[in-house]
């Protein structure tokens, strides 16, 4: 008795909590935000940082492994952009500077369901930006 | 095919490691960076809209009893960028005992900051289900002690407890580094059981901070090591160390290119009312877009 209770709560609760989760995700994924205004919110002290790794040969190709490791999923897998991103070779992006880049990647921008990537060592943030800069060339 | 004597809470084990399983068809990989902590929080969430479904298990030696082998099945989703939900179902299995479902748990947790700062809060809220013969032990608090846990499976399966939990997760990166402290508090729903109160803490790096140009399984980025430190502070009625266990537990994660994780961490009781040893270690995978997935089954065609 006590087991057929306990399933059906299991069962109850795990919708109920899927639902809620899934609606609050529709909501986060517009993706009607300009990236310039995004751009336009990164502090002047973030924005000019120099990127450390910039003369080092090997940063752009563990840039990218990494770039199609954590990135992919929503800016596609060539940076073209998909529903869940925008393009990052849009030449507003490429123009970027690098301290505006480190900075998105490092705090994400949650509004639009961006997550932090601070998780990841600040070198490994320098990589992806060093990689994102060099292919726009 | 049921087998005589087989009980209801093991097939709900095994029809929920099934599901588990299907999931690793339904939907594509993702690759995360996940800390190697099985116990501390950092303040880093789930990717929105992803899944990971984790499995851990705890091998737990028990004085003047039976020795354990506790275990949970974990789905994670990141519903939005600052909100992580998280579906538990525990269960174990006694030596020369019995082996027991032994309840659920679903956990939330908020970060508050959208930013990084000099300091990341995240708010926990868990609620819990559980029979008092849980003995996955993912958090210690008030005077939970060894002995707790002596009893047979058959008398200790009588004990239930709605708890709510509530967890202040305090993390920070500094070059390279996390620093995780999480004080917790936790409320019977019963009456005239008072608060409960632990901790866990955690520091923690990946042994190289450079990726390498190569693609590679080995490579010393893809590891991250660290050390976790918990245990119970009493309750209101008596705050403190006294009549509490208390764990050190150095740990490891192998974050695979494939997108499976695998964490092992081995812990140490630090006095007499401690597990002389939780060994512990987990399995995870990541799976992008299942949120879209899951929302497009329910969208109509045009």
């Amino acid at each position: 008795m006590r087991t057929k209770r306990g399933c059906f709560r299991l069962f109850a609760t795990l919708p109920i909590s899927f639902v809620l989760a899934l609606g609050a995700r529709a909501q986060e994924s517009r993706n009607d935000e300009p990236v310039e205004s995004i751009l336009a919110s990164v502090p002047d002290r973030a924005r000019a940082k120099l990127n450390p790794l910039e003369k080092d040969s090997d940063a752009a190709a563990g840039g990218k492994k990494l770039f199609e490791r954590h990135c992919t999923e929503c800016h596609g897998e060539t940076g073209a952009g998909s529903r869940r991103g925008p393009s990052l070779r849009a030449t507003v992006v490429q123009r970027a500077r690098a301290g505006e880049l480190f900075w998105i990647i490092t705090n994400g921008v949650v509004r639009k369901g961006m997550p932090p990537w601070a998780k990841l060592p600040e070198q490994q943030r320098w990589q992806i930006v060093t990689y994102l800069r060099a292919d726009g060339r | 095919m049921v087998k005589p004597g087989m009980t209801s809470s093991v097939l709900s084990i095994r029809a929920w490691c099934g599901f588990a399983v299907f999931l690793c068809f339904l939907a594509p990989g993702a690759r995360a960076q996940e800390s190697p902590y099985i116990i501390t929080y950092d303040h880093h969430l789930e990717e929105p809209g992803n899944l990971e479904v984790e499995y851990f298990s705890t091998f737990g030696t028990q004085r003047a009893s039976n020795d354990f082998h506790a275990y949970w099945l974990e789905l994670e989703y990141g519903a939005t960028a600052w909100w992580t939900t998280e579906f538990y179902l525990d269960g174990q299995t006694t030596f020369a005992d019995s082996t027991l479902f032994t309840g659920l748990r679903w956990e939330n947790r908020f970060r508050p900051l959208r930013a990084e700062h000099w300091i990341n809060p995240v708010i926990y809220v868990e609620y819990e289900n559980i029979s008092e013969a849980d003995k996955i032990i993912k958090e210690v608090e008030g005077h939970d002690v060894e002995s707790d846990l002596g009893d047979a499976n058959a008398a200790l399966r009588q004990g239930h407890n709605h708890e709510l939990e509530f967890k202040l997760i305090l993390s920070k990166d500094f070059k390279g580094w996390n620093f995780a402290i999480n004080p917790l508090a936790t409320k019977n729903l019963l009456p005239d059981i008072p608060w409960e109160f632990g901790y866990a803490m955690g520091i923690s790096r990946p042994v190289a901070l450079k990726a390498s140009p190569r693609r590679c399984v080995f490579c010393p980025e893809n590891f991250i090591a660290g050390v976790e430190m918990y245990g119970g502070l009493g309750d209101t009625q008596s705050f403190g160390l006294h009549e509490t266990s208390q764990y050190l537990a150095p740990a490891i994660a192998w974050n695979l290119p494939s997108g499976w994780t695998i964490r092992v961490s081995p812990g140490f009781g630090l006095n007499d009312n401690s597990h002389r040893l939780l060994l512990r270690w987990g399995l995870s995978r990541e799976f992008s877009g299942f949120g879209e997935i899951v929302r497009s089954l329910f969208q109509a065609h045009s």
